[in-house]
């Protein structure tokens, strides 16, 4: 595997003190379609975050294209979940998009005529036309992932990541985004997806992360996505690991120490 | 004449404190508005009692230290002490303002501040406290100097941070996601609600302020689904809320802040019931 | 003070004072676990104009007509509020101050026009906005005294429900729960309790006779019942102490100084509750810290000892420091303290040995250590090079319950993935050494 794009190196996350992620290392390879998958509450929203640096780890690192975030932010593109943003917000499908173009640096600049193309563009790919000027309350839940994906093409990133652009999404959406990826795979991006529908793991990735608090499987789909990995990941979660993870958070416990000199 | 001055200055207000308020109600932190307004109270007092007269510089210096006290206070009861934000906020607005109370007892004497000025205002006084060059040159009022800096500070911030504040109010996880700094913007409007609430204030009394930075806003948000349109509309109804509470108090001889509060509120009770498409009315019909 | 509580119309106050205290805070507990904090202070400032237009109608100061007044503008505050709530866009938190700034400015209003209009009989009415608690009469303690019987009552028998409809409002009505019935006398108590408050500590500080006690009372306890228990002898407590400073400085506002006592008691119950507290929370995080600075050091001589040919068990400071990478000041205060536990001793020359009670503890750690080592390897199949920085920090926080466990699930191992010695405290333990 020689072009990574995401490297997770022994990858420790807590939410509200309580760990959802030990220890988990894996790499992702460049230009493939990725899902990862494992049962709720195993913590796959939360990689995402971290690979995105929304969540402090407690230990270990992530590095996308094998440099940190920092330095690589531009090529990393992110779609939340659908749910977490108030749709009554009153915004146009258009003027979401844009915010695909927005840069930190950038704030107080006025798009360019080269970003508006950039907008209009990525608007058409995701067959919205019609509906760049409307209120996105207006639009249906497909349509409203959308809206995010071509937020994310505008931003013309190289690493796409996805949280569940599938769910509830009706079946001309599904097929609009399942052909946006195809030709992001033949432009050589790589989408990695957060996904829950086992049944459409084969037929839509190339690559699988099977997590359930910790990682159970990573690999080519034809390796990876095996009826003893998935009992592994669907098979409820370790009784002593999901106690250790309880007593850490009633005991507020660092799950690293931090006491000591660095070793050299 | 004196009309004219009262009505501009309602009008600066709302404008200013409707265009904040925009942004609060879509962060759904109404409440915070009305929190801080009250919390200045102790600042007013101290600044009163160490300047010795109601100087507008130590006023506004003691109050917004209250008003960043009060931020600081909700966000510590919140992270720290993990305790629920509505809680937070009830818990420090109302003992800061109580401390006040107790401070202008306990200085009776030396404070000539009226409680029911602090939460009313004297908007009606507005015209009689003038600036007069050396010269000797009328000015007009001075709170329509002060209300119309703050405005011109607060269009210049808007302007030039508007991408900043949609993308952070929008979707704080997605601008985190591109590197923009979440807390920064949360804080610079924080701030500028605190100065805006002192400033108006000092002037229209805390009940005005903080009926013009959620009613109009509200009224506008229920009428429009573009931002631009909204804050456009919070500044009109802003203006007709003025107009309209001056008239409806020179009629019935009342309280000015009072009656513009009560037009506000006769504005976004219109919206309510009639707005196009979202409005109650439209709902029934649609049953 | 002592003439003070011999006269009854003081002793009234008093009475009345406490008793709406904590009615309030016991209703108070259940608005703060509804999620709907400032509730009550919406409903405090909606209730003015109520009160002036029950003036304006009847012409008279009544205290059963102003009271009535000011329940119908609450009641209609509340409905106001969950229709907006119900039939906009817009969310709770707006509808809440967009009612209180209208209704209070209708209230100014109507307070003024009476006001400057000439009614003879008004003054007084403004006492609704800042509260008179120091000028209670015996008429107005009789009435607070029923209505908070009343909310105590009714809390009582409805308890269990509305536990219920606070934990989950969907589950509830699932359940076939009256919940509309339930929040309907949730809302008229709230109210009720408003209206009798805001006479005593105003509008504006209303708020914080619900929010205040019930907030500090959280600190406590995880319990529903201990909670509002709690809450409402803080809210008596807060009645007694304001009418107190009242009596001793007679300049002094009540109903401030109320809620001053309140905000202290949140303040204090914040820093200094037991494990809610943020001083406990610290002062864990602290006991965890010396926890593994104690154990990290009885590992280090475990580990000196192993390691070492000689079989030598006394070992210098510098030794162990070098073994685990202590700092310097960390590791003689580790030892003044394991020394004080009788873990170590002193033993010559300034070197330092393990107590067998000593000994037996660093076996423990390691013997942590090492099984959680094996079990990230064989349960979760982590790499042996990834597996040592997690158990550094879990081996500290194993409890006895789940050393047993780990042992039963990995079958009493001889060995960790990197082939060191499980120590156990009878050998025999180990059921396959010759693995």
């Amino acid at each position: 595997m020689a072009d990574i794009a995401v490297e997770a190196h022994n990858l420790t996350v807590s939410y509200h003190h309580k760990p959802v992620l030990w220890d988990v290392d894996f790499q992702l390879p460049q230009g493939s379609l990725i899902g990862i998958v494992g049962p709720n509450g195993s913590g796959k929203t939360t990689l995402l975050k971290s690979i995105m640096g929304l969540v402090q780890p407690d230990s270990g690192y992530v590095e996308i294209f094998g440099k940190p975030l920092e330095q690589v932010r531009a090529r990393v593109s992110y779609v939340p979940q659908r749910e977490s943003v108030d749709w009554d917000f009153p915004i146009s499908v258009r003027e979401v998009v844009e915010m695909g173009r927005y840069r930190p640096g950038r704030l107080l600049r006025r798009l360019d005529s080269t970003d508006k193309a950039i907008v209009r563009q990525s608007i058409a790919r995701v067959g919205l036309e019609a509906f760049a000027d409307q209120q996105i309350a207006q639009l249906s839940g497909g349509q409203q992932q959308r809206v995010f994906i071509a937020r994310a093409l505008a931003q013309q990133a190289d690493l796409y990541l996805m949280d569940e652009p599938f769910a509830g999404v009706d079946a001309t959406s599904e097929r609009a985004i399942l052909q946006l990826l195809a030709e992001m795979k033949v432009a050589g991006k790589t989408v990695v997806m957060v996904h829950h529908d086992l049944q459409t793991v084969q037929e839509y990735f190339d690559w699988v992360l099977l997590l359930n608090t910790r990682l159970v499987a990573c690999g080519p789909v034809s390796s990876a996505f095996t009826e003893d990995n998935l009992r592994q990941a669907y098979g409820g979660q370790l009784t002593i690991l999901s106690k250790v993870a309880h007593l850490v958070e009633e005991h507020d416990f660092p799950v690293r120490d931090r006491s000591k000199k660095q070793r050299t | 004449m004196n009309a004219f001055w009262i009505i501009l200055t309602g009008t600066l207000v709302a404008t200013s404190s409707g265009l904040l308020g925009a942004f609060l109600l879509l962060r759904k932190m109404s409440m915070l508005g009305d929190a801080i307004s009250h919390a200045v109270l102790p600042g007013i007092v101290i600044a009163y009692l160490v300047a010795g007269s109601r100087e507008p510089l130590p006023m506004l210096l003691g109050a917004a230290g209250f008003g960043v006290l009060a931020t600081v206070l909700i966000e510590m009861l919140y992270r720290k002490a993990r305790l629920q934000s509505d809680a937070a906020i009830g818990v420090t607005f109302t003992g800061l303002f109580a401390l006040g109370i107790i401070l202008i007892s306990a200085f009776a004497g030396q404070v000539d501040l009226d409680l029911d000025c602090v939460l009313f205002g004297e908007i009606a006084y507005v015209p009689i406290d003038v600036w007069i060059t050396p010269s000797g040159l009328n000015l007009g009022p001075r709170a329509v100097w002060i209300l119309g800096g703050l405005l011109v500070l607060l269009l210049l911030l808007l302007g030039l941070g508007y991408k900043g504040l949609v993308i952070t109010t929008f979707q704080a996880e997605y601008a985190a996601a591109l590197g923009v700094s979440v807390s920064f913007w949360h804080y610079l409007l924080m701030s500028a609600v605190s100065v805006t609430t002192v400033v108006s204030f000092e002037v229209v009394g805390a009940m005005l302020v903080v009926a013009f930075m959620v009613v109009p806003p509200a009224t506008a948000f229920l009428l429009t689904n573009k931002l631009q349109h909204m804050l456009a509309l919070t500044v009109l109804l802003g203006l007709g809320t003025a107009l309209g509470g001056y008239c409806l108090a020179a009629w019935l001889d009342a309280s000015i802040a009072g009656a513009m509060s009560v037009v506000a509120g006769a504005f976004f009770l219109l919206a309510l019931l009639l707005a196009p498409r979202t409005g109650y009315r439209h709902q029934l019909w649609q049953r | 003070m002592n003439t003070f509580l011999s006269d009854p119309n003081a002793q009234a106050v008093v009475a009345g004072v406490m008793l709406l205290g904590a009615s309030a805070g016991l209703t108070g507990t259940f608005t703060l676990v509804r999620k709907r904090a400032l509730l009550g202070d919406a409903i405090a400032h909606a209730m003015l104009p109520g009160v002036c237009l029950a003036f304006l109608l009847t012409g008279q100061k009544n205290p059963a007509w102003l009271l009535l007044g000011a329940l119908v503008s609450g009641w209609l505050s509340l409905l106001s509020m969950d229709f907006i709530a119900r039939h906009s866009k817009l969310k709770p938190d707006t509808a809440i101050a967009i009612v209180l700034s209208t209704f209070f400015g209708l209230g100014i209003v109507l307070l003024t026009y009476i006001q400057h209009s000439g009614y003879g009989d008004q003054a007084g009415l403004d006492k609704f906005l800042f509260g008179k608690a120091a000028s209670l009469t015996i008429q107005d303690v009789l009435v607070f005294g029923w209505v908070a019987a009343f909310i105590v009552g009714v809390v009582l028998v409805f308890f269990r429900a509305f536990r219920m409809l606070a934990f989950d409002f969907d589950f509830a009505a699932a359940a076939g729960m009256p919940v509309r019935l339930l929040e309907f006398v949730l809302a008229t108590i709230t109210v009720l309790v408003v209206a009798t408050g805001i006479q005593a500590v105003g509008v504006v500080l209303m708020a914080a006779l619900l929010i205040t006690p019930a907030a500090a009372a959280r600190f406590w306890t995880d319990r529903l019942w201990s909670m509002a228990g709690l809450s409402a002898l803080l809210g008596s407590t807060a009645g007694l102490f304001g009418v107190g400073i009242s009596a001793l400085a007679p300049a002094m506002p009540t109903g401030p100084w109320v809620v001053v006592w309140l905000s202290v008691a949140a303040a204090v119950s914040a820093l200094a509750a037991p494990r809610r507290g943020i001083l406990a929370r610290s002062a864990l995080r602290r006991r965890n810290a010396r926890k593994m600075e104690r154990e990290n050091v009885l590992k280090a001589f475990y580990q000196l000892q192993e390691a070492n040919p000689l079989q030598l068990t006394a070992f210098s400071k510098e030794d162990i420091q070098e073994r685990g990478y202590f700092r310097y000041s960390i590791l003689r205060k580790t030892l003044a303290r394991l020394r004080r536990l009788g873990l170590v001793e002193v033993v010559s020359q300034l070197r330092w040995q393990l107590t067998d009670k000593g000994l037996g503890e660093s076996r423990r750690v390691v013997r942590l250590h090492r099984l959680w080592e094996l079990y990230l390897s064989h349960k979760l199949g982590m790499a042996d090079d990834h597996i040592h920085d997690s158990a550094e920090a879990i081996e500290h926080l194993l409890t006895p319950d789940m050393e047993k466990r780990l042992l039963e699930e990995l079958c009493y191992p001889a060995r960790d993935p990197h082939q060191s010695e499980i120590p156990y405290d009878d050998p025999l333990r180990s059921q396959n050494t010759a693995l």
